[in-house]
């Protein structure tokens, strides 16, 4: 197995993973960065993020507004000393983005512009248009190549992460063009690779996001936090799961069910009137909007169409040049995909699985509990985002905690780096190797990835959905038992070493699988209703016995095993809720 | 009622087994709100576990799934089957080699993208916390088109002048030199002339304006290597005339 020496690999990049390489580029360009990703940077998913991203910069907003919305949002599940790090750190991210050439929308005096979104008490949500994620990563694709120390390592798939006593010595890898396997020896290793929305089968991720990171690190003895938090996003577009942005509603859309109606009323979000008012209606938090469809549809309000029920989200009154200027993409992809302009109709939309707020657990310095091992952006849980992330804090958070991670990763590797013992750690990456190889070889098996990945999906959905009950739970964990112990017989048809995807989806199969038990497992143990976690059986916040973390331990045989740490409460204590009123 | 389908007709080929690339036809349910890469997929999941190609976000932003449909370059994701044929052709992008199937080797495109030096180079370097540059509406809706760049390589494989010349910058890496040179943050179109102007190609690039034909995202690099070209050719003379501006 060849070795590729390196004093910090980065697995993922993406936002947070092309942030991280920068921050550690500038702190110590001696340093030597690897960074790895399975595909080219531009194709990562936060190319797709739409509305944009929050921090506070103008007068009329302050540092405590952006503390209290993001808490109260998160259902008081989020660490307050994070939030503060989170809220007192963005505004400068965003400025060098700035700095570095992003086309942040412009007021007429030339200063960055800012739009009202979801759950946020004043308007501070920077934007490019509706194409803000593709900008900022972009942006930070183009700037790195600045950095002669960063060495990309393009379509070098990441399988596992090489820990022996605590401390984590490196990467296994596979070269996709060539079909063999790599170990990425380094110092110290931050993980960035994005969420795991693919195990749902209706969702706003791309085909890329299926947890490999958050898996590796599960399995190498880090707990995955808050895992049972899966927040789905109230407008994408049906069949595709195509994402609308909250960014129209921030201009100023409506979202109305089949009578017309602006049914958000109904559900502690109104008065319906005056509009756009923030943190009310169409601006409350994605939880309580993708909720509220759901019971909606239950009371036969929603409309039926061949591609399921939708409601539909109308911007109409906001005029052709305020789409063009402001939602573009919007436009194009609602006429592409569904044939609907909605210059001149509604877009019919519905809730899609949209984020993972839990991830890999961290602390406020973006460090996990394996000794050199770093993690940021989605596939982390620091925990800023709690029950229910508001929108457009992800793209700040990952520039926010990128940033912490590579100067952690940066001032680790000064301070000697994870000490190694070669032979254990040689073997190690072997064992790693010896895995891929074979599923690569086995000759016999009965199982079919696609088979399993869509069993896997439609037990998710129906399972551990919206809604979810102990019933529902039940059956969900079950599934997923069956499905790990399936997935011991899948079977490969690829037998090619070049650009193998066959293999490449069997792994990314197998992390989908520990992940999804993770999600269902923690949302059975948490018996009450929380933020985008909601139990028909408990329906009422519990804070007595839950205003904790939950942390899910990886076991090779059995379900995760399940613990709890204590919120972090600094100056915001647990309070209902509120949104709505009819204040402007 | 048979239910309708299409066929697609996909390129096939594994450097470890074959000779030479061929051509493989899968038959698959036709549906109305379908593109080429939902059925693309679907061969993938019930057909065929051996086919590959790459994509993931399915709405036209990633740049993964480029592939020649009917021999015009396109996004799989953005070509609807309600728009084709009955029988399509599925091939890899033209100008680049294959790695596999549809998958194309396209480190030449990336170290190009690199070589324009696409970043801002400040006139002097501004502490964040001085906040922002200022950039007015107007300031940025001179370079804004030329951000759209998803470099899903459609262009290179649509140019006449990559295709002949493998040394040319192209259309895209060109485009975001533009880009940067026309962004009021950035002083760096200096240093990007010394790749960009004495490039064989944008002499001879004779505007046939296939790239800007096929670029889903309507970023027009044709229109950016016109500029530029009249941009290069003003510093030419403008050296003559006044020998204190030379670079």
């Amino acid at each position: 197995m060849e070795i590729i020496d390196t004093d910090v690999a980065i697995v993922g990049a993406g936002g947070a993973g092309l942030r991280a390489a920068i921050a550690v580029a500038e702190t110590n360009p001696s340093l030597k960065v690897a960074l790895i990703s399975k595909v080219y940077p531009m194709r990562s998913h936060t190319v797709a993020a739409e509305g944009g991203a929050a921090g506070v910069i103008k007068d009329n907003d302050s540092f405590d507004n952006h503390f209290h919305d993001t808490v109260a949002g998160g259902d008081w599940l989020c660490d307050q000393d994070a939030v503060d790090v989170f809220i007192h750190e963005a505004p400068r991210e965003l400025t060098r983005i700035e700095h570095w050439g992003c086309p942040w929308s412009r007021e007429p005096d030339g200063h960055v512009a800012v739009r009202p979104f979801g759950g946020m008490k004043i308007e501070r949500t920077w934007y490019a248009a509706d194409k803000t994620g593709f900008h900022l990563l972009h942006t930070l694709f183009q700037t790195s190549m600045k950095y002669p120390s960063i060495e990309r390592f393009d379509e070098y798939y990441s399988t596992d992460l090489v820990v022996t006593d605590g401390h984590c010595h490196g990467v296994t890898a596979i070269e996709m063009r060539a079909g063999r396997v790599r170990f990425f020896r380094a110092k110290s290793v931050i993980i960035a690779t994005g969420g795991a929305g693919r195990v749902f089968p209706f969702t706003t991720n791309g085909a890329i996001k299926t947890g490999d990171g958050m898996a590796m690190a599960y399995r190498a003895g880090v707990p995955l936090k808050d895992m049972e938090f899966v927040q789905y996003h109230p407008t994408g577009l049906p069949i595709t799961g195509i994402l609308i942005t909250e960014g129209s509603r921030g201009e100023g859309g409506i979202l109305v069910n089949k009578d017309g109606y602006r049914y958000l009323q109904d559900y502690d979000l109104g008065p319906p009137d005056p509009w756009p008012r923030k943190k009310a209606m169409e601006l409350g938090p994605r939880d309580r909007l993708s909720q509220a469809f759901w019971h909606e549809q239950r009371k036969g309000r929603t409309i039926s169409t061949e591609s399921g029920d939708v409601v539909h989200l109308d911007l109409r009154h906001l005029g052709e040049a305020k789409i063009n200027e402001r939602l573009p993409m919007v436009r194009e992809l609602s006429q592409s995909y569904i044939g609907v302009d909605p210059v001149y109709e509604p877009i019919p939309v519905q809730p899609v699985v949209h984020y993972t707020m839990g991830g890999i657990d961290t602390d406020i310095n973006a460090a996990t509990g394996v000794d050199g091992l770093f993690a940021a952006g989605e596939c982390a849980c620091v925990s800023i985002n709690g029950a229910n992330r508001l929108g457009s804090n992800s793209l700040t958070e990952l520039l926010v905690f990128g940033a912490r991670a590579g100067l952690g990763a940066a001032e680790f590797v000064a301070n000697g780096g994870a000490g190694s013992d070669d032979g254990a750690v040689q073997s190690a990456g072997r064992a790693a190797e010896d895995r891929v190889l074979e599923l690569f070889r086995r000759a016999k098996g009965t199982e079919s990835v696609s088979g399993l990945r869509r069993e896997m999906n439609e037990a998710m959905e129906a399972g551990a959905g919206i809604y979810r009950s102990e019933d529902s739970l039940h059956a969900c964990t079950d599934k997923m038992q069956e499905l790990r112990e399936r997935y011991k017989n899948v079977m490969l048809t690829d037998k090619s070493n070049v650009f193998n995807t066959d293999l490449i989806e069997a792994l990314e199969l197998g992390s989908m699988i520990d992940v999804a038990s993770a999600i269902a497992c923690s949302a059975l143990q948490r018996r009450e209703s929380r933020g985008s976690h909601q139990r028909l059986d408990y329906p009422d916040r519990d804070d007595s016995a839950f205003l904790s973390h939950t942390l899910a331990r990886y076991s090779a045989t059995n379900l995760p095993a399940i613990d709890y740490r204590d919120v972090t409460i600094t100056r915001s204590q647990p309070a209902e809720r509120v949104y709505g009123g009819a204040q402007k | 009622m048979s239910e309708r389908t299409v066929e697609l007709e996909i390129q096939r080929y594994d450097p470890e087994q074959d000779d030479a690339p061929h051509f493989q036809i899968y038959t698959v349910p036709y549906r109305e709100d379908w593109v080429v890469l939902d059925a693309i997929n679907y061969i993938k999941d019930e057909l065929d576990r051996t086919l590959s190609y790459r994509w993931s976000c399915h709405m036209a932003v990633c740049g993964s799934c480029g592939m020649a449909v009917n021999g015009e370059p396109a996004l799989a994701c953005h070509t609807f089957l309600r728009d084709c044929p009955d029988r399509i052709r599925v091939e890899p992008l033209q100008n680049f080699p294959i790695e596999r199937d549809l998958v194309v080797v396209t480190d030449d495109f990336i170290d190009k993208l690199g070589s324009v030096k696409p970043y801002v180079v400040p006139k002097e370097e501004k502490d964040v916390d001085d906040g922002e540059y200022l950039q007015t509406p107007a300031e940025l809706a001179r370079y804004k088109q030329y951000t759209a760049c998803i470099n899903c390589l459609l262009c290179y494989s649509a140019c006449p002048q990559y295709a002949l010349n493998d040394g040319f910058v192209g259309p895209a890496a060109l485009a975001l030199a533009h880009r940067y040179n026309l962004d009021s943050r950035d002083v760096g179109r200096g240093a990007r002339e010394e790749v960009v102007a004495s490039n064989p190609g944008i002499w001879e690039c004779s505007f046939v304006g296939a790239c800007s034909e096929v670029c889903p995202k309507s970023v027009d690099p044709a229109a950016a290597i016109q500029q530029t070209k009249i941009a290069s050719t003003g510093d030419y003379f403008m050296s003559f005339l006044m020998p204190w501006t030379r670079k």
